[in-house]
C-alpha cells in the first residue's frame, strides 16, 4: 500500500496534478477505472469527489506529476473549477488550521484510519467542494519500497463492490475480546456476516464500516477501514464471513482519555446487530497463492489482522500437503503479551508450520524491544528468504514503525553484503514487499 | 535459428504460444532485429544496466514495472488493449458496422501502408539518435534516451506483429525491409522525411522528442480509431508509452530554458555571445531550433489536400484524432475545411471537402496541442523575470510538403522573397554555426546527480527515485 488519499480526522489528503509538471499527456484520464480524472485546455484535474485513491494512474504517468497530495479539511476539498485555474500548486494549508479542523472533533482524532482505497470512496459522500495544501515530503517514503503490483500468483481481487452511497448490510455474528481482559488496549474479533449479498474478499484486503449517526457538525460520519483477519473462504469455511480486528480508541496521541467512535461503536456491538459495510478494497497487499511460496509478516497491534488471515489460510491449505516447502515467518510486536491480539492461539500453532518472533516493549523488568530488533536477531535466516524470489513480505502496523522496519531489513541485507538499492528495487518490482500502515 | 521461448521471453497478451505460425515467423525475424540494435542501436550501450520501465501486461499494475536491464535483453513485449467484442466501426462509410478482427481484401493494400509507415518510424527515431548516448548531460537523461529507444524498438515489434499477423508473406518481407532500411541512407533512407534527419545533440533530441514524437501521439491516435481493430488494440497501448517521449521533450527543452534564464539573471545579460561563453543556450537558438523541427514535423502529415486522406477516413482506416468525442456525422460527406493556398505570392483561406482536408484537420490539433506546450516553456522565462517568449512560426513558414512547399514565408507569417528568405534563413532557423556551438557543450556528465552546465536538473526523479539516483550502471 502506498500513500493516497486520506480522510483523517475531517482532514483529506487531496490527490492533485502539478500543473507545472504535467504535459497534459492524457494517460492519467485514459488510466482511471473510475473517471476520477477530467480536463479542459489549460490542466488535467482529479475529481476528490470520484477519486477512490486506487493508485492505478500513478506508475503510468511520464513525470510525476500525478503524485501529489495535499491535505485539506474534508468540507474544503479543491473543486475541478478551482484546479483548472492552477498554474501552480497552492502552498499547504497551516499546520494550526488543520489543526482547528480536527479538534472540533476530538473524539476524531484517535481514530486514525489506513491509507488506501478506501479513502477516497469514503471522501465521495463527506461533501467534498473545493481547496488545499502542499505535497507532505518526509525523508522516508514508504511509497519507495512498497510495491503497487501483488505477487505474481496473488488470486484476483474484487474491489469497490460497495460504495459509500449504496453500502451493504452485514449481521454480527461474532464479538469477543481477543486481548487479556482488564488490561489496556482492548481488542476484539469481530465477526461480520454477510448472508446472501456477495462479498468475495482475500486476505490482506480491508472493508470500511460507517458508523451510524452523525458527528459533531450534524453530518454522518465518515467511514472507518479495517483489514479483514479471515481466510477467503470465510472466518468460518464455507461461509459468508469475515473476521475484523478492532482495538477500541480510549485515548488520543497524546494520551488523553477521548472515545473513537467507530471503534467503540464496533466493539460494543451484540451478536444480531446491522452494520453497514463498504467495499472491499486493496489489490496489492495479497497473498502469494503458489506452492513453496514463502510469507515473512511484520506486524504490530492490530496490524496483525491481514498476518492472521494469511496464516490462516495457509493453515487450511497445509493439507493439501503443496504448501509444506512454504515458510511462514512473522515478527509481531505489542506493548506486552496481554496486549498481543491473538497471542494464546498463535502459540499453539506448529513451531514447523510458522516461525514466530514477539517483540514486547513494555514487559516490567526486560528491555524495551522492537520487532525491527527481532528483525536484526533473525537476519541469517531473513537474508536466505529475501534471496529467494518466492518470499514475500508484509508489514502492517502503526505508520511510525515503517520506516525502522525498512532501515531493518536494509541492515540486514547490506550486513550480507548484498547491494540494499537492487534488492529493494527488486522487492518492490516483483511485487515482494508491501507495506500497509495507518 | 532462435530457440528462445517467445511465450516466456516475450511478455505478451496475444497468445503467443498458442500461434505456430506466428511464433515461427517472430522466431525468425527477431535475429535480424537484435542484429539490428546491436548495429545502429545505441552506441556503446551493450554493458549498461540501465533503470528501465517494462511493460508486462496492459493493465496500470503491469505496463509500468521497473529495474535494471540491459537493453539488448529488454522484453520487448507484444501488447494489444483489451478487446471489446462489440466494438462498432465509428467513422466513414462503414459506421455502425462491426469492426473487423481480420483485414479485408479491399483495404490491405492501403492497411499495409499505413502499417508500414508508421512502423518505419520506429526503428527510425533509434538509428538517428544512437550517438546521443556519448553526450548525455546525466545519468538521468541517458536513462530517458534509453527508455525512449527500447519503447521505439518495442513499437517496432508491436507493428511487426501486425504484419506477420495478418499480412502474410508480404507482411513478413516488410517486416525484414522495416530493419534494412536506414536514415540518412542515400540508397535505401528511411520512408520519411524527419526521420532521415540527424538528431546531433540533445537540444535536438528534446525538440524532436516534444516536437516530432508529438506527431507520433496524433498519428497513433488517429489510428487507434480505426476499423481494423487490432491496430485500434495496438496503437492505443502505444501511446501509453509515447506520453513519456513527450515528456522527455517537453521537460528537456524546459531545464535548459529554466539553465539559461538562470544565468542571464547572474550575468545580468541577454547577449547571445556572453551566454554561449558561460555555456548556455541563448534563448534565440532555441527559438531557431524550435523553429526548425516545427516546420520539420507539421510536414509529417502531409499534403492539405490528400484523396488518400479522405480514402483512409471513408474507408474506417484511420480516424481523427479524438474521433468519438466530436460532435459531426463522422461522414463529413458535406462538410468544409480551410486550407492555406498562396495567391499571388499571398497567403489566403479556401475551403475544400473536409474528407481531403483530413491532413491538415490532424495538423491543426497537433498545432493547438504543440502551443500548449510551449506556453508552458514561456512560464519559466516569465518566472526568471525574463522578457523573451518563445513562440511557433506560422505552419506555412519552411513547408517541404503540400500546396505551401517552398513557398517563403517568414515564422510570423508574411510572405518574403527569395533573396529576403536566404539573408534571413540564418536568422529563423538552426544555422551550422549554432549547431556547432551547441555540438561544442555537449560533454557527457555521468556522475550521479550532476548536470552539465548547459541544462538544470529535472524537478523529480523517474518512478519516485530521487534525481541523484544511478539511473545507469556502467559495467
Amino acid at each position: 500500500m502506498t500513500t493516497t488519499t486520506m480522510i483523517e480526522n475531517g482532514i483529506l489528503n487531496q490527490h492533485l496534478i502539478d500543473p507545472e509538471i504535467c504535459i497534459r499527456c492524457n494517460t492519467c484520464e485514459a488510466t482511471c477505472p473510475v473517471d476520477a480524472i477530467t480536463h479542459d485546455d489549460t490542466n488535467y484535474v482529479v475529481m476528490a469527489d470520484k477519486c477512490n485513491g486506487c493508485m492505478d494512474c500513478i506508475s503510468p504517468c511520464p513525470t510525476g506529476s500525478i503524485d501529489n497530495w495535499r491535505k485539506v479539511p474534508a468540507a474544503e476539498a479543491y473543486s475541478i473549477a478551482d484546479q483548472f485555474s492552477w498554474e501552480a500548486l497552492p502552498q499547504e494549508i497551516s499546520a494550526e488550521r488543520l489543526a482547528a479542523v480536527q479538534n472540533a472533533d476530538p473524539a476524531a482524532v484517535a481514530e486514525v484510519e489506513d491509507l488506501s482505497q478506501a479513502q477516497a470512496a469514503i471522501a465521495a459522500v463527506a461533501g467534498l467542494t473545493s481547496n488545499v495544501g502542499e505535497i507532505g515530503e518526509t525523508p522516508f517514503r514508504s511509497a519507495a519500497f512498497g510495491a503497487t503490483v501483488p505477487p505474481w500468483s496473488a488470486a484476483h481481487a474484487y474491489t469497490n463492490l460497495y460504495a459509500p452511497k449504496s453500502p451493504v448490510t452485514a449481521s454480527v455474528v461474532g464479538n469477543i475480546n481477543c486481548t487479556e481482559a482488564g488490561f489496556d488496549n482492548e481488542t476484539h474479533h469481530i465477526v461480520l456476516d454477510f448472508g446472501a449479498m456477495p462479498f468475495p474478499v482475500l486476505e490482506g484486503q480491508s472493508i470500511a464500516i460507517i458508523p451510524p449517526g452523525v458527528d459533531a457538525n450534524g453530518k454522518p460520519h465518515v467511514a472507518r477501514q479495517y483489514s479483514i483477519a479471515s481466510a477467503r473462504n470465510g472466518e468460518r469455511p464455507g461461509y459468508n464471513n469475515i473476521a475484523l480486528t478492532v482495538k477500541r480508541v480510549t485515548q488520543d496521541h497524546e494520551g488523553k482519555p477521548v472515545r473513537g467512535v467507530a471503534s467503540n461503536y464496533l466493539c460494543d456491538l451484540n451478536v444480531g446487530d446491522k452494520v453497514q459495510v463498504i467495499g472491499p478494497f486493496g489489490h496489492s497487499f495479497l497473498m502469494p497463492n503458489h506452492p513453496r511460496s514463502h510469507i515473512v509478516m511484520i506486524c504490530t497491534g492490530t496490524g496483525s489482522a491481514p498476518m492472521r488471515a494469511m496464516t490462516e489460510w495457509r493453515r487450511r491449505l497445509r493439507k493439501s500437503g503443496k504448501f509444506d516447502g512454504g515458510k511462514l515467518m512473522l515478527f509481531f510486536g505489542a506493548r506486552t503479551p496481554q496486549e498481543l491480539p491473538y497471542f494464546g492461539p498463535l502459540q499453539n500453532l506448529p513451531k514447523d508450520f510458522i516461525d514466530n518472533n514477539f517483540a514486547f516493549s513494555r514487559v516490567a523488568e526486560q528491555p524495551k524491544r522492537y520487532v525491527q530488533d527481532a528483525i536484526r536477531e533473525r537476519a541469517v535466516d531473513l537474508v536466505e528468504l529475501i534471496k529467494d524470489d518466492n518470499t514475500h513480505i508484509y508489514v502492517c502496523g502503526l505508520k511510525s514503525m515503517e520506516e525502522g522496519v525498512v532501515l531493518a531489513l536494509r541492515d540486514v541485507i547490506v550486513q550480507a553484503g548484498m547491494d540494499w538499492d537492487s534488492v529493494a528495487a527488486k522487492l518492490k518490482q516483483h511485487g515482494r514487499l508491501h507495506l500497509e500502515t495507518y | 535459428m532462435s530457440n528462445i521461448d517467445y511465450s516466456v521471453k516475450i511478455p505478451n497478451n496475444v497468445d503467443l504460444s498458442g500461434d505456430r505460425t506466428l511464433q515461427r515467423a517472430l522466431e525468425s525475424w527477431q535475429p535480424n532485429f537484435i542484429k539490428w540494435w546491436d548495429d545502429v542501436g545505441p552506441e556503446g550501450s551493450t554493458n549498461h544496466d540501465v533503470y528501465l520501465r517494462t511493460a508486462v501486461s496492459v493493465d496500470p499494475q503491469g505496463w509500468a514495472q521497473f529495474g535494471y536491464v540491459k537493453m539488448r535483453d529488454y522484453r520487448w513485449g507484444i501488447f494489444l488493449n483489451p478487446a471489446d467484442q462489440d466494438r462498432a466501426i465509428h467513422f466513414g462509410d462503414h459506421k455502425g458496422e462491426k469492426a473487423w478482427q481480420e483485414v479485408p481484401g479491399e483495404h490491405r493494400a492501403n492497411l499495409r501502408r499505413i502499417i508500414v509507415t508508421q512502423g518505419d518510424t520506429e526503428p527510425a527515431s533509434v538509428e538517428q539518435q544512437r550517438h546521443l548516448g556519448l553526450t548525455a548531460p546525466s545519468l538521468y537523461d541517458l536513462r530517458n534516451l534509453f527508455q525512449v529507444n527500447v519503447e521505439e524498438g518495442r513499437h517496432l515489434w508491436a507493428m511487426v506483429y501486425l504484419l506477420h499477423k495478418y499480412f502474410g508473406r508480404d507482411g513478413r518481407e516488410e517486416a525484414e525491409a522495416l530493419l534494412e532500411r536506414q536514415s540518412g541512407d542515400e540508397n535505401n533512407p528511411r520512408i520519411l522525411g524527419a526521420f532521415n534527419e540527424k538528431t546531433p545533440d540533445w537540444l535536438a533530441f528534446f525538440m524532436f522528442t516534444y516536437f516530432t514524437d508529438r506527431d507520433g501521439k496524433f498519428q497513433l491516435a488517429a489510428l487507434a480509431e480505426s476499423a481494423f481493430d487490432p491496430l485500434a488494440r495496438t496503437t492505443k497501448f502505444m501511446l501509453t508509452e509515447e506520453a513519456h517521449h513527450m515528456f522527455v521533450g517537453e521537460s528537456g527543452v524546459s531545464r535548459v530554458l529554466q539553465r539559461t534564464c538562470q544565468v542571464m539573471n547572474e550575468l545580468k545579460t541577454d547577449d547571445a555571445n556572453k551566454l554561449r561563453a558561460a555555456g548556455v543556450i541563448d534563448l534565440p537558438t532555441m527559438q531557431r531550433y524550435l523553429n526548425f523541427h516545427y516546420s520539420v514535423t507539421i510536414d509529417l502529415f502531409g499534403a492539405d489536400q490528400s484523396s488518400n486522406a479522405a480514402t483512409f477516413y471513408s474507408s474506417g482506416l484511420k480516424g481523427r484524432y479524438e474521433e468519438g468525442k466530436r460532435a459531426d456525422d463522422h461522414a463529413l460527406h458535406d462538410q468544409q475545411y480551410k486550407v492555406l493556398e498562396v495567391v499571388d505570392g499571398k497567403l489566403q483561406e479556401k475551403d475544400v471537402p473536409m474528407l481531403n482536408a483530413l491532413n491538415e484537420v490532424l495538423r491543426d490539433d497537433y498545432i493547438k496541442d504543440s502551443n500548449a506546450g510551449v506556453g508552458r516553456w514561456n512560464k519559466v522565462m516569465e518566472k526568471a523575470g525574463i522578457d523573451f517568449r518563445l513562440t511557433v512560426p506560422h505552419k506555412a513558414f519552411n513547408r517541404q510538403i503540400g500546396a505551401l512547399a517552398g513557398v517563403r514565408i517568414s515564422p510570423d507569417g508574411r510572405p518574403v522573397t527569395e533573396a529576403e528568405w536566404q539573408s534571413r534563413k540564418n536568422d529563423w532557423l538552426a544555422s551550422d554555426d549554432d549547431r556547432t556551438f551547441v555540438a561544442s557543450l555537449m560533454k557527457q556528465c555521468l556522475e550521479p546527480g550532476k548536470f552539465a552546465g548547459w541544462i538544470a536538473p529535472p524537478v523529480m526523479g523517474i518512478n519516485r527515485q530521487p534525481v541523484d539516483f544511478e539511473y545507469v550502471r556502467f559495467n
